[in-house]
């Protein structure tokens, strides 16, 4: 049960401000963003996104850099409200099609709308996007921007590959297409969050991937569908399964540690044929969530070296091999290094030719960074760096400095294996064939190698 | 039906400064609201739009509350909704113009169409206005039996607003009633779950001293009422499985049969996407399984792998909330989760207070099978270049070697840390070496050869300074630079502007003088005469005693300042057991995240819609608050809350202990209680009566709380004999309490003296105790004190249970009496009442 829930701008503004109780004083978002914006506490320096002031519970999520925020003095679940956040902000996408500042101004009666049926007297009604269309009069309108640039995960099949209608899915699901009827197609998107470290030798110390099957579909009448996944997945390590045993031996079974699946799956034949169905809801929503541990290929390999290179002198190498094939191109790498504190200053030297590639070193927290444009499979990639210390006496300069940690967008590739072999949509007549997207994103969640 | 398209759209809204804009918005609403022309309302949209956005940004538009109402005669239903937030918004501070919408919002309560008379309904409920609530009564009777169950989903959540607004009206229409009815048989789950949500709340709010609202809440959490809601939980909602679930937790089934059929069928809700009901029901798991070890062990194993997944499938705050849990399971079973450690490895991007709470899990999981990779790992992120991080971290590479036997490895990783020269990471290091020698003295040639080396100077950090200075002290004999070290530190007394490592250097010198005494008398002598001269209180009166005490005689000081030390077993744990199974009672709340039970941080009538229960839920810790404790004084009270140390020893050996139940056992605790006897009620004649055997008399007495020597003439004879040495333990008192009905529920007056007595909960639990009645929870402060008590038969094995609220300002005290043997009640209430009554008699 939540008391307040208001929605502010990064400069905290409000731009949606609903009570619904009244037990929460008005200044109550005053009294929230001055707290995040100046957490000291604990010796830490950001606000979890759950806080006690006076008495009044405030929870926070952040999504694209706005503050989705709930209040309420009952000890209820932290989990429920935060999840509630989140939907809520789903919600207004998929209404909305694109979430941004702007949209949600231009469109906060409609906002107010979907939080009256969301929500009553504090208590939550429905998060479907499918239900609360029935009760929602007001058209989104829509921003020509939005057509345009996207956020979020969805955001990221634009880059690169030509193939993928990006900007479909940013689309509002009540909002009708400026050229009439709206287009029957189907998105699913498998997008997964590797994390790997590695040592200072190379050696692969955790990895893990997390991942999603994120389904938005645009199908009128809501038809039934099947997704089969590969046909030898396994759920469940150290379980004493089979599939345990196959894949030690390399027979290249996918086994996930663990996962969860939407409401709407039913999961009738999947023990049998590795096949989920459902009656796809409208909006965005993840089919399934899967975490896996086990052992898989890295797309990337890091190498970095720092070494003394005279008084007050050290050198920095940087090597980056992309293990993927070469018809797959990651997009927007980037390199980042803690130097050590003492570093005055340094000078890049990229290899000969490079391209769409940038260097740069961060004074104010000492740290490098190198931004690559695109890496394709199976290249090679180095930065060399001159770094100049302060002639004040030093520690170990390899304690002090890395770890190395990457970010990058790989799209088309997924390192689990994990596949949707196929999507069958129950047919309504021999004519009707929608669009079908399945696409693979894998993004570096934490990536890093020490030195 | 497809809204109107609108004629113009209009740019975000500017922020305007106020006045003005609001009056011509104003004499515009005034200009549509009699006008029929063509497009009106799309101009009305217009306008309704602004004043909504001013309303967002803070400036006040209750002066167009007439025009507003004025305009929404409209079949526009857009118009509506935009006009229903508006009038929900300032109805409450001018319920004279709130006044004026009754009329359309009750028309609208009566439209064909049932989504404008949700609407309406919704509406009229969130008025807020109490001299309108006679406006309610009949539009809520109709909603709650309209056909359509979106209206009637409004409608029960307009009956928890009226209850909120006017109680009495609430219950006078007989609106609970209706609920509870359509609880049960209503087709659609929302009604259901809106019934579930609203009862609960207005039982909540009913006062836990009705014993009306006690039957009303065992109806709930009936065997029928249970699997009824348990039957259909997948056609609920996942908000309102929640719901359901949180009323589950707190069902008491029969037998284990039935414990594994509510298991099973929730098996599935783990593997649900949404963290919140996977939460829920490992809730459920957590609670049914408490009194059976090993399955209640095989829970936390199955719930293990749908957390981790939760923890890293959602944003990083949900993340935050489900590790919160996981964390909470591992402290209290770290065994578990031994060979998941890696799980709990710091990600460089994850935010600190996740870190914070991976860093303790780690602490928590090592064992020795995977400290040496835990500890490898800790130590990279000790030149973390998060510094708040890195010192954790070395603080858990510490606490990790201060509860291992092996320590070896870790001893050489700290001493590594002395030799990082990063100023904050040799503080750390420093201090957690002082505790590793504290507890394995064996160690000290290693560590002393290293923290020799570190320079003083060096150290600036007062913890650290004076972790260095004790060890100087301590092993003076060892190093061989001590006294000096010591002398240099001495001489820049002046400028040690922390009193506690002043502190540290008087007693450390002390010992060196012990040990070195030629080398040392004259910074001896320095330290002393600089420690009496001191404006600090406690270092001149330390300065003063070791002055006096040397004078006295030096052997004799040695014994006090340096007697031989045995090493520290354990280290004193910072958070007592009862807080921490309190918290695990509060299993899916914020109590988890925030680390304290709901007391400390709430006030009472917002515990939350599934704290109905405050019996129960009180009951898990030793003692309980009272009803107006403030969150922010809480920490203060909480020493009183929880009874005091002192005074735990003093009832432990009565109560067996006052701890509320701990780690999951066999329920073996009715194994002790006598095997039952010849059912008999000893009607003793009064002068028997009097003369209970009274253990804490002279305590009593101490405190002017004496009970009389004479027999002081009862109001009428304890035909009821109790057991003077009665045991009963926490966790059994928790158990009956939820399953007993209550037998008798009362209210007593308390004599003027025993109001002036009751200082403190304390006072009466002893004078309670020489009547043979035990007190196994108590707390409050004045003028509200709530204690829970319970005797026995002297004869045979029969309970009483009472819970009893007392109110020194207004001299009364409720009793809630549970028997295990009903016909019993009677005779037990009126020695109960008699004790009372003789309490804080001369």
């Amino acid at each position: 049960m939540i008391s307040q829930f208001f929605l502010l701008s990064q400069r905290g503004d409000n731009i949606v401000f609903r009570d619904y109780r009244g037990e929460v004083p008005k200044g109550s978002a005053e009294i929230f963003f001055r707290k995040v914006k100046f957490w000291k506490e604990d010796g830490q320096e950001e606000a979890p996104p759950v806080f006690n002031v006076d008495g009044v519970n405030y929870f926070h999520v952040k999504v694209v850099g706005l503050l989705f925020v709930a209040t309420t003095r009952a000890n209820v679940s932290p989990s429920l409200v935060l999840e509630l956040l989140q939907r809520i902000a789903r919600v207004i996408k998929d209404y909305v099609g694109v979430l941004n500042e702007d949209s949600i101004r231009k469109n906060f009666v409609l906002v107010y709308e979907l939080l009256d049926e969301v929500i009553d007297f504090g208590f939550v009604q429905t998060t479907s996007t499918e239900l609360l269309k029935s009760y929602i009069f007001n058209e989104p309108i829509v921003l020509e921007s939005a057509r345009l640039s996207s956020i979020g995960p969805t955001g990221l099949f634009m880059q690169g590959t030509k193939r993928m209608p990006g900007t479909a899915v940013t689309k509002s699901v009540v909002a009708n297409e400026p050229g009439g009827r709206k287009r029957e197609e189907i998105f699913v998107d498998i997008i997964e969050k590797i994390s790997v470290t590695f040592s200072s030798s190379g050696y692969i110390l955790t990895s893990e991937i997390d991942g999603t099957i994120q389904m938005k579909s645009y199908l009128s009448g809501n038809p039934e569908i099947r997704l089969a996944l590969n046909e030898d997945l396994g759920i469940g390590r150290g379980g004493g399964s089979g599939y345990d045993y196959r894949s030690s031996f390399g027979s290249g079974a996918v086994v996930l540690d663990d996962c969860n699946f939407h409401e709407s799956v039913r999961l009738d034949n999947f023990e049998v044929d590795k096949t989920l169905t459902l009656v796809p809801p409208d909006g965005e929503f993840p089919v399934m969530n899967y975490r896996m541990t086990q052992e898989f290929k890295p797309p990337f390999r890091i190498n970095a070296l720092i070494e003394e290179a005279g008084a007050h002198k050290a050198e920095v190498i940087l090597k980056i091999y992309a293990e993927f094939p070469s018809n797959i191109t990651s997009n927007t790498v980037a390199v980042q290094m803690p130097l050590p504190k003492y570093t005055i200053r340094a000078s890049f030297e990229l290899e000969p030719g490079a391209v769409g590639q940038t260097t740069d070193f961060k004074d104010a927290n000492k740290r490098l960074e190198w931004g690559l444009k695109k890496i394709v499979g199976g290249s090679e990639h180095t930065l060399r760096a001159r770094l100049t210390f302060s002639p004040e006496v030093h520690g170990n300069i390899t304690k002090e400095s890395g770890p190395v940690s990457m970010t990058f967008t790989i799209p088309m590739y997924n390192s689990s294996r994990l596949q949707v072999k196929y999507l069958q949509i129950a047919k309504k007549s021999g004519t009707y064939n929608p669009y079908r997207w399945v696409r693979y994103v894998t993004l570096a969640n934490s990536y890093v190698a020490r030195i | 039906m497809a809204p109107p398209a609108q004629a113009q759209r209009s740019s975000s809204p500017s922020q305007p400064s106020g006045k003005g804009e609001v009056a011509d918005v104003k004499s515009q609403l005034r200009n549509l609201a009699g006008s029929r022309a063509p497009g009106v309302d799309d101009s009305k949209r217009e306008l309704f739009k602004k004043v909504i956005s001013y309303m967002t940004i803070g400036i006040d538009v209750s002066s167009v509350f007439g025009e507003m109402v004025m305009c929404s005669a409209t079949s526009d239903i857009v118009l509506k909704k935009m006009c229903y937030l508006y009038v929900g918004n300032y109805a409450k501070v001018n319920p004279d113009l709130a006044l004026l919408t009754i009329n359309f919002l009750q028309r609208d309560c009566k439209d064909e169409d049932p989504m404008i008379r949700g609407l309406a309904l919704r509406s009229l409920c969130s008025l807020r206005v109490t001299n309108l609530v006679e406006y309610l009564v009949g539009p809520l009777g109709a909603g709650l039996k309209d056909n359509n169950s979106y209206v009637r989903m409004i409608a029960v959540m307009g009956v928890l607003k009226l209850y909120h607004i006017s109680a009495s009206t609430c219950v006078d229409a007989d609106f609970p009633t209706t609920l509870k009815h359509l609880l049960l048989n209503d087709r659609d789950t929302q009604v259901v779950a809106n019934c579930l949500s609203a009862l609960q709340e207005i039982w909540s709010l009913g006062g836990s001293a009705s014993e009306e609202v006690s039957r009303e809440r065992e109806i709930l959490l009936s065997k029928p009422v249970i699997y009824y809601l348990l039957n259909r939980i997948r056609e609920f909602s996942e908000w309102a499985q929640c719901l359901v679930l949180e009323l589950v937790a707190k069902y008491v089934p029969a037998d284990p049969n039935e414990i594994f059929d509510v298991m099973n069928l929730l098996e599935d809700r783990l593997q649900h996407a949404n963290g919140a009901v996977v939460l829920a029901t490992a809730k459920v798991f957590l609670q049914l399984t408490l009194s059976m070890t090993d399955v209640h062990q095989q829970v936390y194993e199955r719930i293990k792998a749908p957390l981790l997944t939760l923890v890293s499938s959602g944003s990083p705050e949900q993340s935050y909330a489900v590790l919160s849990h996981l964390h909470l399971l591992v402290m209290r079973a770290p065994f578990i989760f031994s060979s998941d450690y890696k799980h709990f490895y710091c990600q460089y991007n994850e935010p600190s207070y996740v870190k914070k709470l991976k860093l303790e899990m780690l602490t928590a999981v090592a064992n020795e099978s995977n400290t040496y990779e835990i500890v490898t790992e800790l130590c990279e992120y000790a030149a973390n270049v998060d510094i708040p991080i890195a010192r954790e971290s070395i603080r858990a590479v510490g606490k990790i070697a201060l509860q291992q036997y092996d320590v070896n490895a870790i001893v050489d990783r700290l001493l590594q840390f002395l030799e990082m020269e990063k100023d904050y990471v040799t503080a750390e290091a420093l201090v957690l070496v002082k505790d590793l020698l504290r507890k394995y003295p064996q160690w000290s040639q290693d560590c002393i050869a290293v923290v020799g080396n570190i320079s003083s100077k060096n150290v600036q950090e007062p913890k650290a300074k004076a972790a260095l200075i004790w060890m100087l002290g301590e092993y003076s004999h060892e190093m061989h630079d001590a006294p000096y070290i010591l002398e240099g530190l001495i001489e820049n007394w002046e400028d040690e502007h922390s009193a506690e490592v002043r502190l540290h250097l008087l007693t450390a010198v002390m010992k060196c003088f012990f040990k070195r005494a030629p080398e040392t008398q004259k910074s001896l002598g320095a330290a002393l005469a600089a420690g009496l001269a001191d404006f600090h209180q406690d270092v001149h009166d330390r300065a003063l005693f070791y002055y006096r005490l040397l004078q006295y005689n030096i052997s004799v000081a040695e014994r006090v300042v340096n007697p031989p030390k045995q090493a520290v077993s354990v280290f004193a744990d910072t958070q007592s057991s009862e807080i921490k199974d309190r918290i695990f009672d509060e299993f899916n709340s914020l109590s988890v995240v925030y680390q304290k039970p709901s007391y400390m941080f709430t006030y009472k009538e917002h515990r939350g819609p599934f704290e109905f229960s405050d019996e129960i839920g009180n009951l898990s810790i030793g003692t309980e608050s009272t009803d107006t404790v403030v969150p922010n004084r809480v920490e203060a009270n909480d020493k009183d809350l929880l009874l005091s140390t002192s005074e735990k020893e003093e009832t432990r050996g009565l109560n067996n202990s006052s701890s509320a139940y701990s780690a999951p056992s066999y329920d073996a605790s009715s194994l002790s209680v006598p095997t039952s006897q010849l059912s008999e009620l000893a009607i003793s004649n009064p002068s028997v009566s009097g003369n209970v055997p009274q253990p804490s008399f002279a305590i009593d007495d101490l405190l002017g709380l004496g009970l009389p020597t004479a027999p002081a003439p009862a109001p009428s004879p304890p035909p009821l004999k109790l057991n003077p040495k009665a045991v009963l333990d926490p966790t059994t008192f928790q158990q009956k309490w939820r399953q007993l009905p209550i037998s008798l529920s009362q209210e007593y007056s308390i004599n003027p003296q025993g109001v002036a007595a009751l200082t403190t909960p304390q006072a009466l639990l002893r004078h309670m105790q020489g009547q043979s009645i035990h007190c196994i929870a108590s707390g409050g402060q004045s003028p509200n004190f709530k204690f829970f008590f319970f005797a026995q038969k002297a004869e045979e094995s029969s309970t009483f249970l009472v819970e009893c609220i007392v109110n020194t300002s207004s001299a009364k005290a409720q009793i809630k009496i549970k028997a295990d043997d009903q016909n019993a009640t009677q005779p037990f209430s009126s020695v109960f009442q008699s004790a009372l009554s003789k309490f804080g008699m001369p």
